[in-house]
């Protein structure tokens, strides 16, 4: 028995909907990040798989892209996160519904 | 033996996903993201991408995910959130049927788009060509997405100066 390629595509969609459930449930802002973290590793799974599927390596040069972009949104998101959470110390985004500082 | 690793793999994959889903002490929400993050290299390696195997390791599993725990550990914010309270009455059912609602339609769309797009010839460069994986990366990397590659490090600049600014306590002080 092989791996069937639809195997990896189900496992990235499943993989997916975890990390969108999970963003949607958790109040702690840290591990929304993860939750968003888990979601694009789901697509560059999708994308490797394709990639391969039709023997094109242009998807593997997306997912090397989509590494760099996470790595800098992490930098960021992370950055705003200290500079929020030095001011209110709560780890709740309930608690940063106010623009106003 | 292809498939009793990608079991392996995914069994460990999905269990991490559940892990930082599930785990109310942040930190070990982080540590489940390795154990995924580590499952999807697996799975990469799997699949031939040997580059993005070692990039996935060192990237994120390296670098990204201790820049989670520095976070975590400097503004001390690993205490145990109470999970079984919902803050918002109902939410949890919404969201499970939201994220129901994704997985069937996802599931068609990707089972869906594979069927249609076997055998179209390749865009950029075939997988198959000479070189191994890392040679065939590079050189499409460096000739097709040269722009965007160029504009990745103008990003990651970006990035830096922007972590650096914002935080940056006592120039954000002064100007207030």
């Amino acid at each position: 028995m092989n791996v069937d390629d639809s195997w990896y595509l189900l496992l990235g969609a499943l993989l997916f909907t975890i990390g969108a459930y999970g963003l949607l449930v958790r109040r702690n802002p840290l591990v929304m990040f993860m939750c968003i973290e888990l979601m694009l590793n789901a697509v560059n799974l999708t994308f490797v798989t394709f990639s391969r599927m039709l023997n094109d390596i242009g998807g593997q040069v997306v997912v090397f892209f989509v590494l760099v972009v996470a790595a800098a949104e992490v930098v960021v998101g992370l950055g705003i996160l200290v500079s929020i959470l030095r001011r209110r110390p709560s780890a709740n985004v309930d608690d940063i519904s106010a623009l106003k500082g | 033996m292809d498939v009793l690793v990608f079991f392996i793999a995914a069994a460990i994959v999905l269990t991490g996903a559940m892990g930082v889903v599930m785990a109310r002490n942040p930190v070990h929400a982080a540590l489940m993201l390795v154990m995924t993050l580590f499952g999807i290299a697996v799975l990469f390696v799997l699949q031939e991408a040997h580059f993005l195997a070692a990039v996935q390791v060192v990237v994120y599993a390296g670098a990204i995910v201790v820049l989670f725990l520095f976070v975590i550990m400097l503004l001390g914010v690993d205490v145990a959130e109470d999970v079984t309270v919902e803050p918002l009455v109902g939410q949890r059912t919404a969201a499970l049927v939201i994220s129901m609602g994704t997985l069937g339609l996802l599931s068609a769309l990707v089972i869906r788009a594979a069927q249609l797009s076997l055998g179209m010839p390749s865009g950029t460069q075939p997988l198959d060509g000479e070189g191994g994986n890392l040679v065939q990366l590079a050189r499409v990397l460096f000739t097709d997405y040269l722009f965007a590659f160029e504009a990745t490090s103008v990003l990651l600049v970006i990035a830096v100066v922007g972590a650096v600014v914002l935080s940056n306590r006592t120039s954000s002080g002064a100007s207030q």
